[in-house]
């Protein structure tokens, strides 16, 4: 199981601020070890936020995004005390399912 | 011999042609997990923008001043760049981002629902100094903008 993600919600005015850190190594398939020999792609492909049990945003990522992945988002409209639930699934088939309440 | 009939190769060759989503449109193919959009393999792994462009589905998109690409004019390190895309097009409902030079360019793509603001913060790696795209779709019409962001190799900086 990957790390568990870091997600801070916060509310300013009626714009929620997400953002989340996920742990994941996020290799291109481009890279050589030390050794030489190609490390093999491994990222995460797909991501889903929910914000009081609605999907807001629906994310495909690709090799491109930085190691460690961190997203910034504004949703309109919750209220202090929702709860976000952020997942995601890489191009192997680990997932990771997080939340964090609204503050 | 039909022996490369197999569900691997019917499934990679499907897949390079865009038929994979189309079966799994049509229900043919049930996605293991049940995400709205399945990871767009045509989009992500094309080799070039206009690749990458025609997967997410923007091959005519018009450049916007409504859409904004913020991110640093140099950056000492490639591998973690920010950049936040910001779309004041109304009714804007997904933005994909792309980084023309790196091996593949798609690298994002966000759909918004449910009061989700076309406002994303990424962080991305990029191989080389490159423009990063932004796409923006609005009422079924695509935009784009960009900035060009200076890698520097090396430590001097300059």
């Amino acid at each position: 199981m990957a790390d568990p993600m870091k997600i801070r919600a916060q509310i300013k005015g009626d714009v929620v601020e997400i953002k989340v850190l996920m742990g994941h190594a996020m290799e291109t398939g481009q890279r050589k070890d030390a050794a030489g020999a190609v490390v093999p792609a491994h990222f995460i492909q797909n991501m889903k936020v929910e914000v009081a049990g609605k999907l807001v945003i629906d994310g495909q990522i690709g090799t491109s995004v930085s190691r460690n992945p961190v997203f910034g988002f504004k949703v309109k409209g919750p209220k202090a005390g929702d709860k976000v639930v952020v997942n995601w699934v890489d191009s192997k088939g680990d997932k990771r399912t997080d939340e964090a309440a609204i503050s | 011999m039909e022996t490369n009939l197999t569900r691997r190769n019917v499934l990679r060759s499907a897949g390079n042609t865009g038929v994979l989503s189309a079966l799994i449109a049509a229900g043919v193919l049930k996605p293991t997990f049940a995400y709205a959009a399945e990871w767009n393999k045509a989009a992500f792994e094309a080799k070039d923008t206009a690749g990458a462009l025609k997967g997410v589905g923007a091959g005519a998109a018009a450049d916007s001043k409504d859409l904004i690409v913020k991110a640093p004019d140099i950056a000492e390190n490639g591998a973690v760049v920010p950049v936040d895309v910001i779309s004041n097009i109304p009714n804007t409902t997904s933005i994909s981002i792309l980084v023309e030079k790196n091996p593949s360019p798609l690298s994002a793509h966000f759909d918004f629902a449910n009061g989700a603001l076309p406002d994303v913060a990424v962080r991305l790696k990029l191989s080389q100094t490159s423009l990063v795209k932004a796409v923006a779709k609005a009422d079924g019409k695509f935009f784009t903008a960009q900035k060009e962001i200076k890698v520097t190799v090396g430590g001097c900086g300059g």
